[in-house]
């Protein structure tokens, strides 16, 4: 990559972006799809385009993604398991 | 947000929250949650709690996340997480009767908390930033954008190119939010609560002046039409 297409990079605009608030109103679907192993950049072009170019975006993008993959300890979960195995 | 209502103020306040109807069609768990945070008395104040709790852990663990590039630390860490949570269990509460089930429950109470660190931390902007730009920042400039400094007679042509078109292509508006952003290092959000305005119009704002200064730079010739294009190297 050239010098000058780093810098093309970022100045590159993509029509299909949809914005800050429109990807942060859809976000949490976004990650379930992306955490899934979906082609989110296929289903969802214009968040993908946004999460590629807003820095602030991709981060919170980034945290929500791994605390769904990752979510932290807690006994709450625990207790709603074992609360709703007592149900079955 | 609630930074200065006392905590056991701020409970009660969400314990008046309940009586909200259920949405239904949801996984398991997710209705559980929805049942319990719409119920009335102690089964929603049991579950207010829980979910005070999930989030309190859920924002440490996004504040921890965050927290190498930012200058808050210790129990200033702790006090951000914890109002976040704070934040976040209310806007859940406000909005509970909405959720549709198109994810978890979970993931998307979990939203609210990323949106609120983020926030809080994003606004957290240290140190002053000059008034006045000089020549210096203007060099500095296409390291920000991922040139490498190596090459410094081609980084310098570029800063140059890219200097002429904020100044004779961008509005007033747009030159000083392209000046704030990429040569002062200012977040998104300090800018939004310097200029009284939100991230999404400040992008906005930064995507225009993106799409002109490009367009200034194509028609000069030094990048090809479409982005990605080989460029072209300018006597």
């Amino acid at each position: 990559m050239t010098d000058w297409s780093a810098l093309d990079a970022f100045l590159a605009t993509d029509p299909a972006d949809v914005g800050c608030d429109e990807a942060m109103r859809v976000l949490h679907v976004y990650v379930e799809s992306a955490a899934s192993g979906e082609d989110v950049a296929a289903r969802y072009p214009g968040v993908a385009s946004h999460l590629r170019q807003c820095g602030p975006c991709g981060d919170d993008f980034e945290g929500l993604l791994a605390l769904v993959t990752d979510p932290p300890a807690d006994g709450v979960r625990t207790r709603l398991r074992k609360k709703l195995r007592g149900r079955r | 947000m609630h930074e200065s209502r006392p905590r056991a103020v701020r409970l009660r306040s969400i314990a008046g929250m309940a009586g909200a109807t259920p949405q239904h069609g949801l996984d398991t768990e997710s209705a559980d949650w929805v049942d319990r945070l719409c119920a009335r008395g102690r089964d929603h104040d049991s579950a207010v709690r829980d979910l005070h709790a999930l989030l309190v852990r859920a924002a440490r663990r996004e504040v921890g996340r965050r927290a190498a590039g930012t200058k808050v630390a210790g129990r200033e860490l702790d006090d951000l997480a914890t109002q976040a949570a704070d934040d976040a269990t209310y806007a859940v509460l406000a909005k509970v009767d909405l959720f549709r089930g198109e994810s978890r429950f979970t993931t998307w109470a979990y939203r609210f908390v990323v949106l609120e660190v983020s926030h809080k931390v994003g606004r957290h902007f240290w140190g002053q930033p000059r008034a006045e730009l000089t020549q210096e920042d203007w060099n500095r400039m296409p390291g920000v954008v991922g040139v490498s400094p190596d090459v410094v007679t081609e980084a310098r042509e570029l800063a140059g190119a890219v200097r002429r078109a904020v100044e004779d292509d961008l509005t007033d508006h747009q030159r000083r939010v392209f000046e704030d952003v990429v040569l002062r290092g200012i977040p998104l959000d300090a800018l939004a609560v310097r200029h009284d305005t939100t991230r999404n119009a400040l992008y906005k704002t930064m995507f225009e002046a993106r799409r002109r200064i490009r367009a200034r730079l194509v028609a000069n010739g030094y990048l090809g039409d479409e982005p990605g294009r080989e460029v072209r190297a300018r006597d």
